[in-house]
């Protein structure tokens, strides 16, 4: 062998010893104890059509956060105006929530809101006062930078924690990744239950303690749909185990909160020896249990509405301070209600509603069948290129055949190499490379045939077959290489896969036609002589 | 072993007129199908809605799966067979509505299957569910996605077949500028693509890119046509349709630009010859490799269309039908249509056969010489001459 050829069997030898290299985690579970440690362990991921699993898009409803901010802002702001001695009729948030509005009697009210304003609540823009019969009315808003930094911050937070739920759950190398200002992306891969999953991850899991008000008269504010002012209609829904009946019973409770889950330090599933019923016991740290303490205390015979997202969870009457800062929180669970509960409680409210936009779920048994029916389909029409190959240019055929074996396995390799994943359309993108392939063995077989018949002994043929053929295959694959980078970079899950899949295709194409096929016929004819083609 | 014999002459540039005529019609069909369907049947990626794979133990029917449907408010529903196994596995399509919470639907259509058929009986096995505001995006992204891959393959076919790459630059410059504007104008993407079309088109007819034109035609010729064919078949289009027809454009486009670098290679060697007849030449000359290439293609991608399942199904059909469309654009289509330009403009006039003149050979042609001249070539004016010589020399690069 002359010294380049021997520069690029080389080469060849390298960038299969690479190929199979990376490939070997993929192909055996049985890897000796130091590979990992000197060599590459990763496998080929598999995309979820392939392994089955869930793909969500949410989006946070920051807008939402930044109404309940302006809930919590009112509510101090109320505190605020009495402490300060300003006479107000009536504080609200009108129109979508997100602003307050404050009715005086007088305007000359109106610098002392202001004072207190600038004073204790920067991030609102008091607005001009209208007179409207004899009343004033005066607009709070949010500084645009403070509604977006409350939006940014609901989006952060939610990330996280639905970040800390979904680790709680257990699910083995979920991704979870941010999207734009408020979508997050998540990814749950041979997720067994995505319905559970799914009611884990969407759940508000605000939980707030509220007095009820006794006083006030709920049938009237159910009948009449009017709720006196200070105070909201919440419901509690008790189900019968029997008959599997809703029934909703009405609270009034007030709507300022006097305790939430933000201060949770712990939450565990219990047993209630008397019902043997699951419940989950909350227990509140530090600040917490100080808070809570304080506020049995001071409402000892008065009952206390524990509210989960909207919803009277039970509102059972406080008989005696409650020191220690623990609460139960029962219902008709089943233990794996019970269970759920207690981790969204620990991994902490979602600041905001999370509306899911996107899912694809897809289960493991079809996963299975589209790798099954993938394979086979790769196989058939694997086998069915190589065997008319064969047939049409003999040897060469054969030359062609192996590297269409080099070029599934430099592309097999480079899926490890890459840590890309192998999706469905993935697969069908070596399919599509199997055929199209062997399109750059048919150009140069067909150019060395028409030199052939030109009368050239078969080096000369295959110098110039190479080197006429080579430049209409680099610009004939560019352009689908363009494509497929196009793909890739628009592309998302599946699609991207074949992509992926496709580009790759085309490197290791040009690679096993234009460097591994040369080669062999370079070999044949120089090293090993060959007198006659078989083309 | 060949199929085609060499020195096989097909007249393939002489039925342009037959083929402009069958592809007109194609298109057209095309085009009149998409808009009594009312544009392409989008699916629920682009459309939004809900997609559910619902598997069964034993054989029913879609009526029955449609009175489970109907207590989750799905009465409208599209419950279509799915897969090779009959009556065992079935699709269920609802478009996206007003009031509906698609997000719990797919849970809720397990509870009524399940009762209606007996536990066990029912498995789900895909759910998709793409509301409203993604169906946008991704509609959006997919035609964005359309958009960059035209712009960049004008850009290169411009630049790579004439050598003219300043051509290209000044190309890509046009487009995005009245992409821009269109953008500005408050244009929609579809809108947008139709701009860029028509501005690479016409830059291509009046810089006298006549490859790169043929190609972009051929190419928006496969794509028309595809997606034409996928409305004729009431086929659903989704996101892996539009991957295909990506692929179908750099696979349509590596079979013209074969034929496109053979035509410029046979123009070298033969320096008096008819343009349609180096075109026809060239075709036929490269016939034999187009025709290999897409029965090998076409073996994989039938493999994967009756053998892949359902999920990918669509997907083969799209890829068959565009290579074969592609196949065909690039013999009949790409290359007829470098005659559309009067030759004048863009090469030499042939020599008028009755001009013989005997003349030395001037002394460009010692540096072209190819042995394989048919025709003892005739003299020409020299200037002429050395304009081709000049471009057979940037071709040679």
């Amino acid at each position: 062998m002359s010294r380049q050829l021997k520069w690029r069997a080389g080469l060849i030898a390298l960038m299969l010893a690479l190929a199979l290299l990376y490939l070997t985690p993929s192909l055996t579970d049985r890897l000796p104890m130091w590979w990992g440690s000197v060599l590459p362990s990763n496998k080929i991921s598999l995309g979820l059509d392939l392994q089955g699993g869930m793909h969500l898009i949410l989006e946070v409803e920051t807008k939402e956060a930044v109404k309940s901010t302006a809930e919590r802002i009112l509510q101090d702001l109320r505190q605020s105006l009495r402490d300060k001695k300003i006479p107000f009729a009536d504080v609200t948030r009108p129109g979508d929530g997100a602003n307050i509005e404050i009715v005086f009697l007088k305007d000359e009210y109106v610098a002392g809101l202001k004072d207190l304003v600038a004073e204790r609540f920067d991030e609102l823009k008091v607005g001009d006062a209208r007179t409207d019969e004899g009343r004033v009315k005066v607009q709070l808003n949010f500084k645009p930078e403070a509604a977006q930094r409350i939006r940014r911050l609901a989006a952060q937070q939610a990330l996280q924690t639905i970040r800390n739920r979904i680790d709680e759950f257990g699910v083995s190398e979920p991704e979870i990744i941010p999207q734009g200002e408020d979508r997050i992306l998540v990814q749950l891969p041979g997720i067994s239950d995505p319905k559970r999953a799914k009611a884990l991850i969407g759940r508000t899991a605000q939980l707030e303690f509220k007095l009820v008000d006794d006083e006030a008269d709920v049938n009237r504010a159910v009948a009449t749909g009017q709720v006196p002012p200070g105070l909201e209609l919440l419901y509690e829904h008790q189900v019968d185990k029997e008959t599997g009946r809703v029934t909703k019973r009405p609270f009034l409770v007030k709507k300022r909160t006097l305790l939430t889950g933000r201060y949770i330090t712990e939450a565990r599933v219990q047993i209630d020896s008397q019902f043997n019923e699951p419940y989950v016991l909350v227990t509140f740290g530090g600040q917490g249990a100080k808070l809570f303490e304080r506020i049995t205390e001071a409402n000892v015979k008065r009952r206390l509405a524990i509210i989960l997202d909207g919803r009277i969870n039970s509102a059972p009457v406080i008989q005696e301070k409650i020191p220690g800062g623990t609460a139960r929180i029962t219902g008709a669970f089943t233990m794996e209600d019970a269970r759920d509960l207690a981790i969204v409680l620990r991994a902490g409210a979602l600041p905001a509603p999370v509306k899911i936009l996107e899912e694809r779920t897809v289960g493991p048994s079809l996963g299975l069948d589209s790798i099954r029916r993938g394979f086979k389909s790769m196989i058939v029409g694997g086998l069915a290129v190589v065997v008319f190959m064969v047939i049409y240019y003999g040897l060469s055929g054969a030359v062609a055949d192996l590297s269409l074996m080099l070029n599934v396995l430099l592309i097999m390799g480079g899926l490890a190499a890459f840590r890309a994943t192998l999706t469905l359309p993935g697969i069908a993108g070596i399919i599509l490379t199997i055929g199209m392939a062997v399109d750059a063995n048919v150009i140069i077989y067909e150019r060395v045939r028409e030199e052939l018949r030109l009368g050239k002994t078969p080096k000369a043929a295959l110098e110039a077959g190479f080197a006429k053929a080579t430049w209409t295959i680099l610009d004939a694959n560019v352009t689908t290489l363009i494509a497929g980078l196009v793909l890739f970079q628009f592309g998302t899950g599946p699609v991207r896969g074949f992509a992926v899949t496709l580009s790759l295709g085309i490197v290791a194409t040009l690679f096993a036609a234009l460097v591994f096929s040369k080669f062999v016929f370079d070999y044949l004819v120089t090293a090993r002589r060959l007198a006659k083609l078989s083309i | 072993m060949q199929f085609i014999k060499p020195g096989t002459k097909i007249d393939f540039v002489g039925r342009r007129k037959l083929a402009f005529g069958f592809s007109g019609l194609l298109i057209l069909i095309s085009i009149v199908s998409l808009i009594v369907h009312g544009g392409p049947n989008y699916g629920v990626d682009f459309a939004g809605g809900i997609l559910i794979q619902v598997s069964f133990k034993e054989p029913t029917d879609a009526g029955r799966i449609k009175t489970g449907l109907q207590e989750v408010g799905l009465a409208e529903a599209l419950v279509q067979r799915f897969g090779d196994q009959v009556g065992r596995e079935f699709l269920i399509r609802a478009q996206q509505r007003e009031d509906m919470d698609l997000s719990q639907l797919g849970n809720e259509v397990e509870k009524s299957l399940t009762k209606l058929y007996g536990q066990g009986q029912v498995e789900i096995r895909r759910v998709e569910m793409v509301g409203p505001k993604v169906g946008a995006d991704l509609r959006e992204k997919a035609l964005l996605a359309m958009f960059a891959a035209i712009l960049f393959i004008a850009v290169y076919i411009s630049g790579r077949f004439e050598m003219k790459w300043l051509a290209s630059a000044f190309m890509a410059a046009a487009i995005g500028l009245a992409s821009y504007l269109g953008y500005l104008a408050g244009a929609g993407l579809t809108v947008l693509i139709l701009v860029a079309v028509i501005v690479a088109l016409g830059l291509c007819w009046l810089m006298k890119l006549k490859y790169a034109l043929g190609a972009i035609v051929a190419l928006i010729h496969d794509v028309i046509i595809t997606v034409g064919i996928f409305s004729l078949t009431n086929k659903e289009f989704t996101l892996p349709i539009v991957a295909a027809l990506l692929a179908i454009i750099g696979y349509s486009l590596n079979d013209t630009i074969i034929v496109f670098d053979r035509i410029r290679e046979t123009l070298g060697k033969t320096r008096r010859q008819e343009f349609g007849r180096v075109i026809n030449r060239a075709v036929n000359d490269t016939l034999s490799r187009t025709i290999l290439t897409s029965l090998t293609t076409l073996l994989v991608v039938l493999a994967l269309l009756f053998l892949g399942g359902g999920v990918i199904h669509d997907f083969a059909f799209a890829l068959t039908v565009g290579i074969i469309i592609g196949t065909y654009s690039s013999i009949f289509v790409a290359s007829p249509i470098l005659l559309l330009f009067p030759e004048g403009m863009v090469k030499p006039k042939p020599v008028p056969v009755e001009a013989p003149r005997p003349a030395p050979e001037p002394i460009e042609a010692e540096s072209e010489a190819p042995a394989e001249v048919s025709a003892p070539a005739g003299p020409a004016p020299v200037k002429k001459k050395r304009a081709k010589a000049k471009t057979k020399k940037k071709k040679k690069r």
